[in-house]
């Protein structure tokens, strides 16, 4: 039963572990430079989505402030910064986003009448976004690099890459 | 102006990067100099951060002005100010290295060479300053793609090399990547300093997520700098890379990791937690010490010059992860100190490699032949640095094993100490290998008769362009081991927040 | 008690100026006659700057100089006191004869890379004044390292095949030994005493450090200076032989040999203190494995026919002399221990200026080969038989006091062992010497290999070796300077 719950309550958890793994098999065991890839980028999804499930709150909604709603918070933050310019309207956006955090220990900010449970945590949305940014990247370079290779050694497999490097000299 | 100077160090760096690109379209000739004027930029505003680091203590500085824990922070104490200089001045050292270089090694692609070249550089400053750990993960993804790119355009070998290099290197990232989602997870915040001060205020440090966490960066980034056994995507690479790569990654990439190993360990999470909670100093002492004698070994199997300074950077990490976990002041300052030193004399022999290989279009240590008649300010330049690696006072290189072995005895791990000490032989017979070469390649008839006047005919040093940077970084060794008091200084006023004399981490 | 030490920036100077000499000698590498004449006035000036110190140290006082702290609580500091003048005093005196000889030895042979070999000269002297001058264990250690790479490109100077394998075992030896031995017992003194490592009379590591630790750290640093050629740290003395013999001369019979014993002495009696190692009786296992090392290298010696080999086996020998008076731990041993670094010194440079002369005259190199030289080149082999006599300890030379304090020294300490072994070598040692002079003169004629026409080496070289001679004679009737600095500062190192 115990673990029956383990994984039927962090099913997120497990799949984001499945699909992580078999990123990582494919990496390790394919011979295939694209298989490779591929693994690689099943590997590098199966975080995105770990992070993104993080985000998830059970009836909470998207994170859209109507204006009223924003206007009522005007407080100042604790810290101000050598160039912080505390009516600027991002800024409010950023508490606001600041008070959705699942764990809001520490107080950065006064007392708000925003209901963080409603909202869903748009951050690691944001880090995402900039995760999948890299990993497409990652990608692109890395896809490149195999064509550099296959132009070179007129193959993507990795055992015949190896047998020509050590057959031919450089 | 020097308000923004840390900003600067930065962001330097990336603007010329886009310059160069435009630019370089079509007037080639112009990227050089552009390349240089950024550095310069970054290296001054380095030079001004540092100073007011030393005068007024740690500089907050906000990204775009908006205050932590929203936006980034960069938050530099002695130690990354420390850290963010050495980057930038090996970065102005290696363009300068590279003006003639990347022209005869990488014809084709100037301005493409020299906008990675500043996009590595960038990352890298960016991954010392910043103080928001998924900010950090973004700036290690944009040094490490752009470094796949730099190292690829060496030989077919490197391609291969860069290849395994980048799918190694996105598995360390992600790692670290998932270590940050778990810290998040507890923390609610990815602000390095905020994180700290949630973990000890709530006690989270008993979290087996926290652990978790831990776990994952430290693996990410070990792989990443090349703790042995997870070293086998670095020797290849900077073996095949163009040399300007490698003059460039070789010293850095490792170093730079290290740094944000110990950022990780003493400011996100708790000395007290890596230390005394943990207590895992002996196991991953031991795995240094592993890390030391394989690299320095594996050095002396070689028969190519860079691939036998390859191994050395794998001995020299094992000496900095061992000297942090070492877990006592004297320790930490020598592994903060010889991060610096070892930037520099890395970079000296990989100059060196480099020259051999523009001068004689060979890589095997055999090149050397004969170089001291030839060659002599080049060898003076190498001897710098392979004093300085053996550990031969007064360069720095002395002072940094000094330090690392007198933390070695007072925490008594004398495994540590005798490591050292036979790294310090092994580099002695390497280098003393290649003096050989050098000092008997033109062999005189019997040993007698005047050979003075014949000898002035054979004198032919390298261009300044490259000479110039072997020199310059030769007397930096110099200077960084004769004027240690002062690094060492700003270092220990930065370990003073932690408090390591404390019994309790013994 | 003793006066206030002097403040004065002397010593330093007196080690920089052959370091500065280096840049007028390269500079100059053309003009082979200004170049020398750079290395002479460098050696005056130096000598020049080291005597003028003498009236202070004779008076009692030191003079001290610290540059600059490089790690807290430790700097690069110079303190001149009588046995580091005593050093001093010899190795620069040594260093401006043994550049009249190098003329004529490297110009008699037309040797090659003259402006290298003479400018690495003067950074070795550098070295070992900063050795005799260092003020703390640490400055002893960096100039000691600085010497073992600047002699490198010395005892390799023939870049033959030969002289590689040679400086291979020269340099494996040195540094192995120090970098392995010598550091980690640095750092840890470092951390046993919180910093300082200066040379106290009486020692610093009395109550910080036990019996076992003190054992253990005698022995590291007793061999990790493995220039003093105890054995079995002694191999690489004879490799060096491959070095053109004015480096042997100086460098391997006076400045490198001597800096290793004088590191020792320093070691015992500034860092440990005599009273402690006598406390502990550690001198007594010193003094064994001393005296294993001179009676052995001198029966070795017999064996070695090259003749610069045979001086080599010597050298090892009468260093473990100098190392065994240490260890007895008695006024009159210490006494004489120093006076032999001098004594010594003197004798064996003769020695070694003699088979250089012979080499560069006749191209002789082993001793089977010498029958009848005498005729040949007598003054050569008058200053070899004087030297002999020096090294042996037989009156007429100057090692005959050393020689004698040493063994007043053990009968002191009660140690009728040490005794014989002291004398048994002084006879090995007549053994190895006397026959090479006797049959250079009174071989029969029909053996001699040489004509009887007198045909000496280079003029400089031969003025060269005669100077050392007659001062080796002098020694003998006036020790006083020698003998004053030594027994001052045995004095002073016993607590008397």
């Amino acid at each position: 039963m115990e673990l029956l719950k383990a994984i039927v309550g962090g099913m997120n958890y497990w799949i984001f572990i499945i699909l992580m793994m078999i990123g990582l098999y494919a990496m390790i065991t394919k011979n295939n430079l694209v298989k490779k890839l591929i693994g690689m980028s099943i590997f590098q999804t199966s975080i995105l989505l770990f992070f993104i499930s993080l985000a998830v709150k059970e009836g909470a909604t998207i994170p859209i402030l109507h204006h009223d709603q924003a206007h009522a918070k005007q407080g100042d933050h604790g810290e101000g910064g050598k160039h912080s310019d505390p009516s600027h309207k991002g800024k409010e956006a950023a508490s606001a986003i600041e008070e959705g955090k699942e764990k809001p220990s520490v107080s950065h900010a006064g007392s708000s009448k925003i209901d963080p449970d409603r909202f869903t945590n748009p951050l690691p949305h944001v880090l995402m976004l900039t995760a999948i940014v890299v990993g497409v990247s990652t990608l692109g370079v890395a896809l490149s690099i195999t064509q550099k290779l296959y132009t070179e050694f007129g193959t993507i497999e990795e055992n015949e890459i190896l047998d020509q490097l050590k057959s031919g000299d450089d | 102006m020097i308000d923004q100077a840390p900003a600067i160090v930065l962001l330097a760096p990336f603007l010329t990067a886009v310059l160069v690109v435009l630019v370089g379209m079509k007037y080639e000739r112009a990227c050089f100099p552009l390349v240089l004027l950024g550095l310069s930029f970054s290296v001054a505003a380095a030079v001004q951060t540092i100073l007011q680091v030393v005068e007024a203590g740690t500089l907050r500085y906000y990204m775009g002005g908006w205050p932590p824990p929203f936006g980034i922070e960069f938050r530099i104490d002695g130690l990354n100010a420390l850290v963010a200089l050495t980057v930038s001045t090996v970065a102005l050292i290696s363009a300068v290295y590279s003006k003639n270089r990347v022209p005869e090694e990488n014809g084709d692609k100037i301005s493409i060479y020299y906008t990675l070249l500043l996009l590595v550089v960038t990352g890298l400053l960016g991954m010392v300053l910043t103080g928001d750990a998924f900010n950090l993960y973004v700036l290690l993804e944009v040094s490490a793609l752009t470094s796949y790119a730099l190292i690829a355009m060496g030989t077919r070998r490197a391609t291969v090399a860069a290849f395994k290099y980048a799918i190694i290197g996105t598995i360390g990232a992600s790692f670290y990547l998932l270590g940050v989602g778990y810290l998040y997870i507890k923390t609610g915040s990815l602000n390095m300093f905020d994180i700290h001060e949630v973990l000890v205020a709530e006690d989270l440090h008993r979290s087996t997520t926290v652990l978790v966490a831990f776990i994952l960066i430290t693996v990410g980034v070990w792989i990443k700098m090349a703790f042995f056994p997870l070293h086998a995507w670095l020797p290849n690479s900077y073996t095949f890379a163009p040399t300007t790569t490698s003059c460039l990654l070789g010293p850095l990439v490792t170093k730079v990791m290290v740094y944000v190993m110990i950022r990780m360990m003493l400011t996100v999470f708790d000395p007290v937690y890596t230390f005394v909670q943990l207590n895992w100093g002996d196991i991953v002492v031991w795995m240094a010490v592993i890390a030391i004698l394989v690299g320095s070994l594996s050095a002396l199997a070689q028969t190519d010059l860079r691939r036998m300074l390859a191994f050395l950077i794998v001995a020299e990490v094992g000496y900095m992860v061992g000297g942090v976990w070492l877990a006592n002041t004297a320790g930490l300052v020598g592994a903060i100190y010889h991060l610096i030193a070892d930037v520099f004399m890395t970079l000296c022999v990989f100059l060196f490699a480099g020259i051999v290989f523009a001068k004689t279009g060979k890589r095997e240590i055999t090149a050397t032949h004969g170089l001291f008649a030839k060659m002599p300010l080049t060898m003076a330049g190498l001897a710098v640095g392979a004093l300085s690696l053996i550990g031969i006072p007064p360069t720095a290189g002395f002072f940094s094993k000094w330090y690392l072995i007198q933390g070695g005895m007072a925490s008594g791990h004398w495994g540590y100490v005798v490591a050292l000490l036979i790294s310090s032989l092994a580099m002695a017979v390497l280098f003393f290998r290649i003096f050989e070469y050098a000092l008997f390649g033109v062999k005189p008839a019997e040993g007698h008769g005047d050979h003075h006047a014949g000898d002035q005919g054979k004198f032919s040093e390298a261009s300044a362009s490259i000479l110039l940077p072997l020199m310059g970084t030769a007397s930096l060794v110099l200077l960084i081991g004769i004027f240690n008091q002062s690094i060492v200084s700003i270092i220990t006023d930065f370990l003073v927040q932690f408090n390591l004399a404390d019994p309790m981490f013994r | 008690m003793t006066p206030p030490a002097i403040i004065s920036i002397t010593p330093v100077l007196a080690s920089l100026v052959s370091l500065l000499a280096v840049i007028p000698i390269i500079l100059l590498g053309r003009r082979s006659n200004l170049r020398e004449g750079t290395s002479f006035v460098a050696g005056i000036v130096k000598f020049g700057l080291i005597a003028s110190m003498l009236p202070t140290i004779m008076a009692g006082s030191t003079i001290e100089y610290t540059l600059w702290e490089i790690i807290p609580n430790l700097a690069i500091a110079f303190r001149v006191d009588a046995l580091g003048m005593i050093f001093g005093l010899v190795a620069s005196s040594l260093w401006i004869i043994t550049t009249l000889y190098s003329i004529g030895y490297m110009r008699g042979l037309k040797e090659h890379a003259q402006t290298r070999f003479f400018s690495y000269f003067a950074v070795s002297l550098a070295a070992t004044v900063g050795v005799a001058f260092a003020a703390n264990l640490f400055t002893l250690f960096l100039f000691y390292e600085m010497l073992s790479l600047a002699t490198y490109p010395l005892v390799t100077h023939h870049q033959d095949k030969e002289a590689r394998s040679g400086g291979r075992t020269y340099l494996t030896y040195l540094l192995t030994a120090s970098i392995l031995f010598v550091l980690p017992s640095l750092i840890y003194i470092f951390i046993k005493t919180g910093g300082g490592l200066d040379f106290v009379a009486g020692g610093f590591l009395e109550g910080r450090i036990g019996g076992t630790e003190a054992l253990v750290l005698l022995l590291l640093l007793t061999f990790g200076f493995a220039k003093a050629g105890i054995m079995p740290l002694h191999s690489w003395l004879p490799a060096a032989m491959v070095a053109p013999t004015p480096v042997s001369a100086l460098l391997h019979a006076v400045a490198v040999v001597k800096v290793g014993v004088f590191c020792i002495l320093r070691v015992y009696s500034g860092v440990f203190g005599i009273e402690f190692l006598s406390d502990l009786n550690l001198g007594v296992i010193v003094t064994w494995i001393a005296a294993f090392t001179v009676v052995v290298s001198s029966l070795i010696a017999l064996t070695q026919d090259n003749l610069k080999r045979r001086l080599a086996f010597s050298t090892i020998g009468q260093l473990s002399y100098i190392v065994l008076g240490m260890a007895l731990l008695t006024p009159k041993g210490v006494t004489g221990s120093m006076m032999h670094i001098a004594m010594h010194a003197w004798g064996k440079i003769t020695l070694f200026f003699c088979a250089g002369a012979i080499f560069q005259a006749t191209g002789k190199k082993y001793i089977s080969e010498m029958v009848g030289i005498g005729k040949r080149m007598p003054v050569t082999m008058a200053a070899f038989f004087i030297g002999s006599l020096s090294v042996i300890g037989i009156p007429l030379a100057g090692g005959f006091w050393s020689k004698i304090y040493l063994l007043w020294g053990t009968v002191e300490d009660g140690q009728y062992a040490m005794l014989a072994v002291l004398l048994i070598s002084s006879l090995l040692n007549a053994a190895y010497f006397f026959p090479i002079a006797f049959r250079a003169f009174f071989c029969k004629p029909e053996d001699s290999l040489f004509e009887a026409k007198v045909e000496e080496a280079h003029p400089c070289a031969v003025v060269a070796l005669s100077l050392t001679a007659v001062v080796t004679m002098f020694l003998f009737i006036y020790p006083e300077p020698f003998f004053a600095l030594a027994d001052a500062a045995a004095q002073h190192l016993m607590n008397l």
